[in-house]
């Protein structure tokens, strides 16, 4: 038997986590004891997930590396395992660990082992859910994280971090509850709840519906689509730096999995019923939170926005259901990750100096901290979509996707393209240009070297994906096109039951 | 041998006369040390008893001519009950001499309301039903009041004995219509009969339910809960939120499955009703509550709501579930009281949510374990009070009661406000309060209970099967 690569994964963190725990936090070489063993934990783990990218087989689009054990029932096991579609999403996972941890270094001086407890073990849950291949085992992940992301908000976050926590737990807590429901419904009426099974299951047609709408009213929330994105801003502006950029980077991504791993393999029908559906709320995020992110007066609320426009683009490109469009939706979860987890961390930067996120409050920053300028620059062109930098790529298919199957929609996406350009680049005006008018901006100064070295990392990461995004698109596009061959397969078999429902008729 | 006749309820009888024979131990003996021996020898007895009954040396059968029934179901509920008993007494040992309230009638109380419980989740006719509801509630009357210079306990026990009065009448005349119009008291003989639709048989059952309805505290029978669980001791508090619940569902239970199972229909749409509203009422009222024993009571009405669930469908499935969920529920409930009595401030007893703000920086073990089980019972996963949830929804949605399912999903997100709202207390806020340390004895069980709830998900088949097997012989 291989060694099993996957559940080590999952582990590492929790191992970490309990080693911390044993570690007496009292005096100062204790919390550097613990900061330490939990950056070593997070390293270990990231280039254990390497691995996982080494011995990928890009040329099948069955699961990889899957590991078995008996669980709950005979049909209801822990079953894990990875395609294309989560291969990334692993590694985004323990890619933005390390950094989370290095930023909150200094900033983080309350309560540290606990914060470093919470962030591995939500590293660990975060894993969970990107590979089980359980309906059962995934709800178990995907609910836990819940856990660590309210402590983590409500202990070390801003001033209303207790209203912002209580929102994020209980918006996401009552969409995911009806997916319970319908996951229930799932085994009692296959008796499994392996997703591989089950992939191969006919669903009634009317079934459907309502599972699929279960489903997608918990990945809506996570995602969040429009008009269950509110929590996100709240959420956003009060967690610490590394809070952020975990909810961003990965907590988010986890809805748009959730579509591409269970919506539409297993409600096909339901997946065609409500395309329109989503695209138009789709549409609406990209456009009316653009809008919303240019009145922002508050520099991470500004952000928040515009991941909700950004995660717009990878529902409305997996719905195209097109090539272009899901590998361009995953594509854009993997640098919206790192896009706006640069940005966080960037922000976390200034915040750090002058304690406040308020954008007037800065202004001719680029006269005291150039090198921070220039590495705000480019994750503010990658947060527009500027060619060259990972931004592009993904907005770019998503809406080569979206052209295919619906002009309109193409047409009203684009504009958020531009929208952005102009919320961005008036942040970026605001921030780092100017004359200095506030005394306090004038005493900032530059990158230090743990700064420089959580940044470049994701500078490089950015250009590189932008110029040669193939290294990931190799990677998805076996899995992508097993999932629409199968989408195809099963509608065309629907429609043409429909019709012949109809011509039956008109004898 | 006819003695042999009587070994399935021999538990019952070495409770009983153990419980005598202390009663008379302590009536001539009254100082501090014969409260230790009578309470070491109660726990000896119950230890005894539960040993027996573990290591399965008590044959299954009927006794008492069939009055009396032991199976797997009513052992694995004599278990669960002698369990939380136990642990029951230990604790009140400390909790007891902490505020100065060492009498030894407790013991004995809570001995002889034991076996009445026992009685109850064994009784196999009308008879024996009553007389062991009557013999588990009289001594928690008293137990109610037994701090007898607090206006708030004796308050709580005379609210307790006359509501508990007046639903024992409601119960007795439903078992009168319904002995009336089967003409049998037996559960298997009742079941032959109830071959004709008779509106009498109807109102005998609604009267029925009512009164187990009281017992459980299921809304609208509920109004007593708040204040007796406010009132009492905590020790007593947390016997009254466990072991008659238990006692009494599974009482519920044999009666429904085994003398009605042809009214499914109507005592479905009753229990469906009860349990919907005790879901929403135990997690609406529960979030104004300032009063950590007044919150837990109406948790423990949403829970009981949420019990009920299981038993709607009358299945296997559905047995099972409320098994596992009762398992469960005792594990959390037991673990959160006893955390609460181990708290104390310059012995003073935490009384309000208030009194733990800051917790996690002067004891952040106890405030994470508090948080473990509330998240637990607020049935996040992978915490054990997720499986109990998931199994008794698996056996709403078997019973294509979608909506049943709903309003428990959504009361679970209610009531996970209340709960958090806690948890924000513990961590979100400072407080420069000191907590005593907390004494060894009560910081084993904590982490014990702790630990299952915790890591329940490792290997749940444990737990399941073992619910699986009791509930199998109600089905035979």
């Amino acid at each position: 038997m291989d060694w099993p690569l996957l559940s080590t994964i999952i582990l590492i963190p929790i191992l970490g986590s309990l080693t911390i725990l044993l570690i007496n936090s009292d005096d100062e070489i204790g919390k550097r004891n613990i900061k330490i063993v939990a950056m070593y934990t997070s390293i270990v783990n990231f280039f254990a997930s390497i691995f996982l990218w080494v011995n990928f087989d890009k040329l099948t689009s069955d699961f990889q590396f899957t590991e078995r054990y008996a669980w709950l029932t005979e049909n209801i096991t822990y079953h894990v395992g990875i395609d294309g579609v989560s291969l990334f999403l692993i590694i985004l996972t323990t890619f933005l660990m390390p950094f989370c941890i290095l930023a909150s270094w200094n900033s983080i001086s309350v309560k540290i082992k606990d914060y470093m407890v919470a962030f591995l073990i939500l590293e660990s849950l975060m894993i969970g859910v990107f590979c089980s291949l359980d309906l059962v085992v995934f709800y178990l992940f995907f609910e836990a994280c819940l856990i660590p992301m309210f402590l983590i908000i409500g202990i070390w976050g801003g001033a209303r971090r207790v209203y912002a926590t209580f929102k994020f737990f209980l918006y996401t807590l009552s969409g995911s509850v009806l997916m319970l429901i319908a996951i229930i419904y799932i085994y009692l009426l296959t008796g499994t709840t392996d997703v591989t099974i089950l992939n191969g299951y006919d669903f009634d047609y009317s079934v459907q519906n309502w599972l699929w709408m279960a489903f997608f009213i918990s990945f809506a929330v996570k995602i969040p689509m429009f008009p269950v994105h509110t929590w996100l801003p709240d959420a956003h502006v009060e967690a610490p730096t590394a809070g952020s950029v975990i909810l961003a980077g990965v907590l988010l991504k986890m809805g748009g999995y959730g579509i591409l791993r269970f919506s539409i393999p297993l409600f096909p029908i339901g997946s065609y019923v409500f395309t329109d559906f989503v695209f138009v709320l789709s549409v609406i995020a990209i456009i009316y939170t653009s809008f919303i992110a240019i009145a922002q007066e508050d520099i991470k609320k500004l952000i928040a926005y515009s991941s909700v426009a950004h995660m717009g683009f990878v529902t409305m490109g997996i719905f195209t259901l097109t090539d272009q469009g899901i590998q361009g939706g995953i594509f854009q979860m993997i640098s919206h990750g790192l896009i706006s987890s640069a940005l966080f961390l960037s922000v976390g930067v200034v915040y750090d100096r002058l304690h406040t996120r308020e954008i007037k409050v800065y202004g001719g920053v680029v006269k005291k901290m150039p090198i921070y300028a220039a590495f705000f620059l480019v994750f503010t062109m990658a947060n527009i979509g500027l060619p060259g930098t990972s931004g592009f790529v993904g907005e770019f298919l998503t809406l080569i996707g979206a052209f295919k199957v619906n002009l309109y929609v193409a047409f009203f996406a684009t504009t958020g393209v531009i929208l952005s350009a102009a919320y961005a680049l008036w942040l970026y005006k605001r921030v780092i240009f100017g004359v200095i008018t506030n005394e306090e901006v004038e005493k900032l100064s530059d990158l230090d070297l743990r700064e420089y070295m959580i940044l470049l990392p994701f500078v490089l990461l950015i250009i590189l994906f932008g110029v040669y995004p193939n290294m990931v698109i190799d990677l998805t596009a076996t899995s992508t096109a097993n999932i629409i061959e199968n989408y195809n397969y099963t509608l065309e078999q629907y429609l043409s039951q429909l019709t012949s429902i109809n011509s039956g008729m008109d004898n | 041998m006819s003695f042999l006749l009587y070994t399935p309820i021999l538990p019952e009888i070495v409770l009983t006369i153990a419980s005598m024979c202390l009663l008379i131990i302590g009536v001539f003996r009254r100082n501090e040390r014969t409260y230790t021996a009578i309470s070491n020898l109660a726990i000896l007895s119950l230890l005894i008893v539960l040993l027996t009954i573990v290591t399965g040396r008590v044959p299954e059968g009927v006794s008492f001519g069939g009055s009396l029934i032991t199976d797997s179901f009513s052992l694995y509920l004599k278990t669960l009950i002698l369990v939380s008993s136990l642990i029951i007494l230990v604790v009140s040992n400390i909790y007891l001499k902490n505020i100065n309230l060492l009498k030894f009638e407790y013991i004995i109380l809570i001995l002889l309301s034991v076996v009445g419980m026992m009685i109850m989740v064994s009784s196999n006719d009308l008879i024996s039903l009553y007389l062991s509801i009557e013999l588990q509630s009289l001594p928690l009357y008293v137990l109610a009041s037994i701090r007898n210079k607090s206006l708030k306990s004796t308050e709580s026990g005379l609210k307790y004995f006359v509501l508990g009065a007046l639903s024992s009448c409601i119960l007795l005349y439903g078992l009168s219509l319904i002995y009336g119009y089967t003409g049998s008291i037996y559960y298997t003989e009742i079941a032959s009969n109830l071959y004709e639709y008779d509106i009498g048989i109807l109102i005998g059952l609604a009267f029925a339910l009512a009164g187990f309805a009281f017992k459980i505290s299921a809304v609208p029978f509920h109004m007593w809960t708040p204040d007796v669980y406010e009132g009492s001791p905590t020790t007593v508090t947390a016997f009254f939120a466990v072991a008659p619940k238990i006692a009494a569902l599974g009482l519920i239970v044999r009666i429904l499955i085994t003398a009605m199972p042809t009214l499914i229909e109507d005592w479905q749409s009753i229990l469906i009703l009860l349990s919907i509203f005790s879901m929403l009422l135990g997690a609406f009222s529960a979030i104004g509550q300032r009063n950590l024993k007044r919150l837990l009571a109406y948790s423990s009405i949403s829970h009981m709501g949420f019990a009920l669930m299981g038993v709607i469908n009358g299945t296997f499935d559905g047995v099972r579930s409320l098994s596992l969920y009762l398992l469960i529920y005792l594990v959390m409930s037991l673990a959160l009281f006893i955390s609460i009595i181990a708290l104390k401030n310059n012995d003073e007893h935490i009384e309000n949510i208030e009194d733990i703000s800051g917790l996690a920086k002067v004891n952040p073990v106890m405030a994470s374990i508090i948080s473990i089980l509330l998240f637990s019972l607020a049935g996040i996963p992978p915490l054990a009070g997720f499986f109990a949830k998931f199994y008794v929804l698996y056996a709403a949605v078997d019973a294509n009661l979608y909506y049943l399912a709903i309003f428990g999903v959504l009361s679970s997100v209610i009531s996970a406000f209340y709960y958090l709202r806690i948890i924000k207390v513990m961590y979100f806020e400072e407080s420069a309060i000191s907590f005593d340390p907390i004494s060894k004895r009560l910081k084993t069980i904590i982490y014990l209970l702790t630990a299952i709830t915790l890591l329940f998900f490792l290997k749940p088949s444990i737990f399941i099967n073992f619910a699986g097997t009791a509930s199998a012989s109600l089905f035979i």
